[in-house]
């Protein structure tokens, strides 16, 4: 029997993706668990599994399409059934659930339909009353009618860059406007990021607290496992963190929540977003189930993941979990960082870069290694006094470095 | 104004066109004792006694007849069809006398003739009583066909069917005989024929309905604003003939878009003549193709599922919207 291969849902907000690259051609074998496809998602590409066996009979999503979740991009089958006919999906920037009609063979036109400009009657009077050449106007209608909106259009573009006209008699011409700014549309990256920070921005109110903590303690003791520890292994500030955070979320559960219609849902698992800036933007992959995991493996987790993110290869349950995040601008010689909460979360902590600063210890100065961390917060789920102790806390461990071990 | 069913509104109607002319009389099966099958003439009998309210036999041909002959003689006669499936029993008398005597003397008879039915499916009563014949009708010149998606509408219109000098063909659609809405109280508020009402306003897509398909309509221009951010015209037509083609036009070359909808069958259906109207006086103007949206070409099945399937929906009326965009 035909078995139809679906564009999967990678992550609940997922509505579509796109097709990047067949790895099987039509008539291929392909066995459970092959690697059939890559699909681009909003923040990720990912490989797409085969989760039945058979032959690839047809693939219905050419490369570059955008297909809606849940739409046929395959079909694998026997080597020698009798398949289903699926309409080739029409190559298009954006899928159009009208299928194009094929060349029919009822006498209705054919070949010659296919070729035919379509125009809606209202579309050609406006655009030859307007003087405007249909063959340069892009149909934006069903299977690619010029409709009245794309020839209004064609005559708003037309009218914007049309050249001066005869000089008039005033004496003081309006000034000439502006050059039109560039605009570039936002990719699929920058819209996601936009709606989680708008959303996080307009739903959840925030509070902010800053502490600094004295480094010095934490440094040397990162300096020493480093000696015994090796390649991937090797830990980093980051991976210190994310320790600590763990360690101090295991106390303060509220920080490891969100807020839903029915109340504060506490996350048994604690799965740590890390924000990796990348070329074309931001993304938080999360690193799963922390709270008992020793540094040397969050470490090498933590390297493999930003590895894998900047490629692009992020796992679907990397991308679309997580219950509290850190972001760390340290590298980049900034001093304080406040987060916005990545939209759903109770709370994000922002790191700056660990710095040799004046710090007071038993009544002198000394010079220090010191960090300063910020929490940004849900004021609808936690309050400053709660917020001031979790914060304390990571402080706490950071200075302990001990505890970062246990 | 006063808010009443659409059944009370056409009773009302028919005891005040009775109070005001004493022509006026009602004949038809189970309309006296049993207060008609739809409870239009509930009371009308204890009122006007058995001379003005007349049940008669099961011959739907032998009423009509009746009918034709009192109206020749001077009388007013509402004849009522219990539902406009049986009209086919009586169609010679409809289409063969009463439309046509008026023209085939010359203008020297008239039929005064009011023929109440009630139309529709959706109620699983199968294939043969559950007909959708108003376009039929529609067809004939020499016939008023009257069909109201309101109660105020239904009592004007009837009122005014009562008054017109050649027969009236007064359309009940079955689902709406229990819907309600405000209803003038002045004894003599007519609503004109040939006068649709646009009973809501957009300017993206112009939907045409009339009796039930208006509510479809209207329901389906809430989806629409709702869902797609869309707004339309919602054009109830309220008489189908004469056929007020003037507002749908009007409508259309500001909209660019039309979909129309009734119940009956696409395929030789009312709708389609309103598409051809549409073609030849707006074509200019269109933005995409005018859509029916009608009912599936069966004989109308009996199961519930199946009958719901093969009426129009305002979910497809909402897809024929998108799919012009």
């Amino acid at each position: 029997m035909a078995i139809e291969v679906v564009m999967p849902q990678m992550g609940a907000d997922m509505t579509e993706g796109t097709l990047v690259r067949w790895l099987k051609n039509p008539g291929d074998s392909v066995a459970r668990g092959d690697v059939i496809a890559e699909i681009e998602t909003d923040k990720a590409t990912v490989e797409l599994e085969a989760f039945d066996a058979g032959v690839l009979r047809q693939v219905v999503a050419a490369e570059g399409d955008v297909v809606p979740v849940g739409e046929v991009i395959a079909l694998l089958g026997d080597a020698d059934e009798e398949m289903p006919e699926v309409e080739r999906r029409a190559p298009s920037e954006k899928p159009n659930p009208r299928a194009v009609a094929a060349p029919t063979a009822d006498g209705t036109g054919g070949d010659l339909d296919a070729r035919r400009v379509r125009v809606s009657p209202v579309a050609r009077r406006i655009a030859d009353d307007a003087g405007i050449d249909l063959a340069e106007v892009t149909g934006s209608g069903p299977d690619g009618r010029i409709l009245r909106r794309d020839v209004e259009e064609a005559i708003a573009v037309r009218d914007h860059h049309a050249p001066a006209g005869v000089p008039t008699v005033e004496p003081e011409l309006p000034p000439p406007p502006p050059p039109p700014a560039r605009v570039e549309p936002l990719s699929r990256m920058r819209s996601a990021i936009a709606r989680n920070m708008t959303d996080a921005k307009q739903q959840q109110p925030h509070y902010y607290l800053t502490v600094d903590v004295d480094m010095t303690e934490a440094m040397a003791f990162r300096r020493h496992v480093n000696l015994v520890l090796h390649g991937p292994q090797r830990v980093s500030v980051n991976d210190l963190l994310v320790r600590a955070c763990a360690v101090a979320l295991a106390g303060h559960p509220k920080f490891n929540a969100s807020l839903t219609d029915e109340g504060i849902q506490y996350h048994e698992q604690v799965d740590i977003n890390i924000g990796v800036a990348l070329d074309e933007g931001l993304i938080a992959p999360a690193l799963l189930d922390v709270a008992a995991r020793p540094l040397p493996e969050i470490a090498e987790e933590s390297k493999a993941l930003v590895e894998r993110a900047r490629a692009g290869k992020l796992r679907a349950e990397e991308y679309s979990s997580g219950t509290f995040t850190i972001t760390n601008l340290g590298a980049y010689g900034i001093d304080v960082l406040v987060g916005i909460i990545n939209a759903g979360q109770a709370a994000i902590l922002g790191a700056g870069s660990v710095t040799e600063r004046p710090a007071v210890v038993d009544g002198e100065i000394a010079v220090r290694q010191l960090m300063t961390l910020a929490l940004s917060a849900d004021h609808r789920v936690t309050d400053g006094a709660e917020g001031a102790r979790f914060l304390k806390e990571i402080q706490t461990v950071l200075e302990n470095p001990t505890r970062l071990s246990v | 104004m006063t808010e009443m069913r659409m059944r009370d509104a056409i009773r009302e109607a028919m005891r005040e066109e009775m109070l005001r002319d004493a022509r006026v009389f009602l004949m038809g099966e189970d309309i006296g004792a049993y207060g008609g099958s739809y409870a239009c003439t509930r009371g009308l009998l204890d009122e006007f006694g058995p001379e003005r309210v007349r049940d008669t036999p099961i011959s739907e041909s032998g009423i009509v007849g009746a009918g034709v002959g009192a109206a020749l003689a001077g009388f007013i006669p509402m004849v009522e069809i219990m539902t406009i499936n049986f009209s086919l029993v009586a169609l010679d008398q409809i289409v063969n006398n009463a439309s046509k005597l008026h023209y085939m003397s010359g203008g020297q008879v008239n039929v005064p003739l009011v023929l109440r039915m009630a139309s529709g499916g959706g109620s699983q009563l199968g294939a043969t009583h559950s007909h959708s014949l108003e376009g039929m009708f529609a067809h004939f010149p020499g016939l008023t066909v009257v069909c109201p998606a309101f109660p105020g509408d239904a009592k004007g219109l009837l009122k005014r069917s009562f008054r017109e000098p050649n027969p009236v063909v007064f359309i009940e659609h079955t689902a709406l005989y229990g819907a309600r809405g405000e209803v003038p109280d002045d004894p003599d508020h007519l609503v004109e024929f040939g006068q649709a009402a646009t009973v809501r306003s957009g300017k993206d897509v112009t939907l045409v309905g009339y009796s039930g398909s208006v509510h479809q309509c209207y329901r389906a221009a809430d989806m629409l604003a709702e869902e797609h951010g869309l707004t339309a015209d919602v054009i109830d037509l309220r008489t189908i003939r004469p056929l007020d083609m003037s507002s749908v036009i009007r409508s259309v070359r500001r909209t660019n878009r039309a979909v129309v909808v009734e119940d009956d069958w696409k395929f030789g259906g009312f709708a389609g003549e309103i598409a051809a109207q549409i073609m030849e006086r707006a074509f200019d103007w269109l933005d995409a193709p005018v859509a029916r949206v009608a009912g599936k070409d069966v004989p109308m099945p009996y199961n519930r599922n199946l009958e719901y399937a093969a009426l129009p929906s305002e979910e497809d009326v909402v897809e024929a919207v998108l799919s012009m965009l």
